[in-house]
């Protein structure tokens, strides 16, 4: 384990001399992070999906300033647009029109639109705080384990192979239904979007923990961890202001990778009717609503499928391009 | 060889004990910090508004009263000899392996387990064999013709694959193939295999080719990046450099070495998937694991999902074993170094 070469993202602050040596006239005075900005700018998948990323972000922000404008309440019931015999909209294609962008639910005629972009806030909001929790919790695991090495490593990676071992959508729905409506001092919906967001972050952290493992592995064995040790900075100084830093990189790719990762999963979860209570809308729950009716009303079941299909998908694409452009081994 | 093996399996039944702590842990150590009390656990146990004399009998039955290291004795003992449940009142058998009793139907869960697990199991085998068929031939082509359309179309789907709900794909593959076109059976049909093969296999195609699109998405993405990172490797350019033909080359040098990550990845997600490949079978209303784990999560039947669980676990335990004595007879290297 001595004098690894191709660390990514790790040569951000290491190797200024061979960036200089690298880089074109015009590159020249740039860091390595400027440079890597530059390259995902050039990338234009990237910068769609970072694109679409962003605009759900505003739309879980100002849903209720959209939906005042564009929408109707989401939990208001809309009878008069039902026909009280197939219980469907009594509009063509589902309801949809100007008044109802994207049609109205059977039976409830409750307006999708609405939905869709509350939605967008559990969605939004789960799939960061979890990814938060994995990263805190991965980091922290897989920075002691690389740099301590011995024991300590040996007893951490083994606990991340029983992590992901474990079968984590039985796990959650479990834990969802042996919690009471009120604990830990929250209630009512807080209470299930923290034990959501626990569940997830919880049991996602190997996958962060094992790429900080392995990256903190080749990084301890480097000059500049050396020469700050000889100086006498002691364990947790060098952690913090000599790894951490250079960690930065990879910590900030999985995270973009894992943020879809979570939001499908709590996708899953409404889905099978452990996440959000209802009425509050989610795009998993609205899609379990939608499987009875995906005959008689496609766009009930399009609509939150796809608003989950394009968010996961930007998050990807984002996630690729930004790996791509801090990885210094891929030269375009 | 053999200490190599003695230590795998000495490791699984480590694992094994881990795993049904941190289960016991989430259906009765877990509600008491949240503040239950033993009642309130016990009426968990029952399905909706259960009567006190029953909440007391499941208090009694499952020693809710007792500590919590009490139980996980009475646990794992039902695991490997039986237990019984005493309500003071009267007793239920539960023989070994007791995977629990559901005192909401009057069931043990062992039975019902067995009685479901050939609809998950028909579901886990034949959407791996698609994908595993189909994800690692994509991932080698695109790999070996990398930048190529067909590398970039394939890319493009493959993600798109990992980004699509698997509740969703089924769900458009069911209006489309069962309602629009009716070429396959709508959902809530399942033909036993030694009934009819070809009415099991008909009924299965949807249910296994939205399952292995996802799988194989992520298994030609996963095998690609590995053909690309061996291929670039010495031995790839000494192997073409002796003049071996190119299908050998990537072949046998090429992909056998990209193979064991895969091997690894796929005995943990074979082995999840037999415990139940949830969100599937919830889509096409298949009677398996999953979808028995998902059912009594709505009946609040806890005794049911706690014995799924255990029983996934067990699978993905097994899958680990498999997986680890398959490596050493792959890669000599192992051998040596245990």
């Amino acid at each position: 384990m001595t004098a690894p070469l191709d660390v990514p993202g790790a040569a951000e602050t290491a190797q200024p001399e061979a960036v200089a040596a690298l880089a074109k006239s015009s590159d020249r005075g740039r860091s390595l992070g400027q440079i890597a900005w530059m390259r995902l700018r050039k990338d234009k998948v990237a910068m769609i999906g970072a694109g679409f990323v962003v605009f759900m972000a505003l739309v879980a922000i100002f849903a209720p300033l959209i939906v005042r404008f564009l929408g109707h309440p989401p939990n208001e019931w809309n009878q008069e647009m039902i026909d009280p015999i197939l219980s469907t909209a009594n509009q063509p294609w589902g309801g949809i029109s100007p008044d109802y962008l994207l049609g109205v639910e059977p039976v409830t005629g409750r307006d999708i639109f609405s939905r869709i972009v509350y939605g967008a806030r559990i969605s939004m909001l789960i799939g960061f705080l979890a990814t938060l929790v994995s990263v805190v919790i991965g980091t922290v695991m897989g920075i002691i384990a690389g740099y301590f090495g011995g024991w300590v490593d040996a007893v951490i990676s083994r606990l991340m192979d029983i992590f992901l071992a474990f079968p984590l959508l039985l796990f959650a729905m479990a834990l969802v239904g042996v919690i009471p409506d009120a604990a830990f001092g929250l209630q009512g919906n807080g209470l299930r979007i923290a034990i959501l967001v626990f569940i997830i972050g919880f049991f996602n952290w190997p996958y962060i923990g094992r790429i900080i493992r392995g990256q903190t592995l080749s990084l301890r064995e480097r000059e500049f961890v050396e020469a700050s040790r000889s100086l006498g900075a002691g364990n947790f100084y060098i952690l913090r202001k000599e790894l951490l830093p250079n960690l930065f990189a990879p910590i900030l790719v999985y995270a973009t990778l894992l943020i879809p990762t979570n939001i499908l999963f709590e996708a899953a979860l409404s889905f099978l009717g452990v996440g959000v209570e209802p009425p509050t809308p989610t795009w998993g729950g609205m899609l379990s609503e939608a499987v009875d009716y995906y005959n008689a009303a496609p766009n009930f079941m399009l609509a939150p499928g796809l608003a989950i299909f394009l968010t996961v998908l930007a998050f990807n694409l984002f996630g690729d391009g930004l790996r791509d452009a801090l990885d210094p081994r891929t030269q375009s | 060889m053999i200490t190599y093996i003695f230590r795998r399996l000495l490791a699984g039944v480590g694992l094994l004990l881990v795993v049904s702590m941190v289960v016991f842990a989430i259906f009765f150590l877990v509600p008491r910090l949240a503040g239950t009390t033993a009642d309130g656990l016990a009426a968990r146990y029952l399905g909706r508004a259960p009567s006190p004399e029953a909440i007391e009998a499941v208090k009694e039955r499952l020693n809710l009263d007792e500590p919590i290291t009490v139980q996980y004795g009475e646990f794992v003992k039902g695991l490997v000899v039986g237990t019984e449940y005493d309500s003071g009142t009267d007793v239920i058998e539960c023989s070994a392996p007791c995977f629990g009793y559901s005192f909401k139907n009057n069931t043990e869960v062992w039975p019902q387990l067995i009685d479901r697990l050939p609809v998950t199991a028909s579901l886990a085998v034949g959407a791996a064999v698609i994908w595993l068929v189909v994800g690692i031939a994509i991932g080698v082509l695109s790999a070996i013709r990398r930048g190529s359309v067909l590398d970039r179309v394939a890319m493009m789907t493959a993600l798109a694959g990992v980004s699509l709900p698997i509740f969703f794909t089924g769900l458009v593959s069911l209006a489309l193939f069962s309602y629009y076109w009716r070429i396959f059976p709508p959902g809530g049909t399942f033909t036993p295999f030694t009934e009819n093969p070809l009415a099991w296999a008909h009924g299965l195609v949807l249910p296994w080719v939205t399952l292995a699109f996802l799988y194989a998405a992520m298994y030609a993405r996963l095998t690609r990046a590995g053909m690309l990172d061996t291929m670039g490797e010495d031995y790839i350019r000494t192997a073409r450099a002796k003049g071996l033909p190119e299908r050998t080359v990537i072949g046998k040098h090429g992909l056998r070495a990209a193979l064991t990550p895969i091997i690894t990845i796929f005995g943990l997600d074979f082995g999840l998937m037999l415990g139940g490949a949830v969100l599937t079978e919830s889509t096409f209303s298949l009677p398996g694991l999953g979808k028995y784990a998902v059912d009594a999560i709505r009946g609040q039947d806890l005794p049911v999902v706690l014995g799924v669980t255990m029983f996934t676990a067990v699978f993905v335990v097994v899958a680990n074993l498999i997986v680890d004595l398959l490596y050493a007879w792959v890669d000599p290297r192992v051998r040596v170094g245990a």
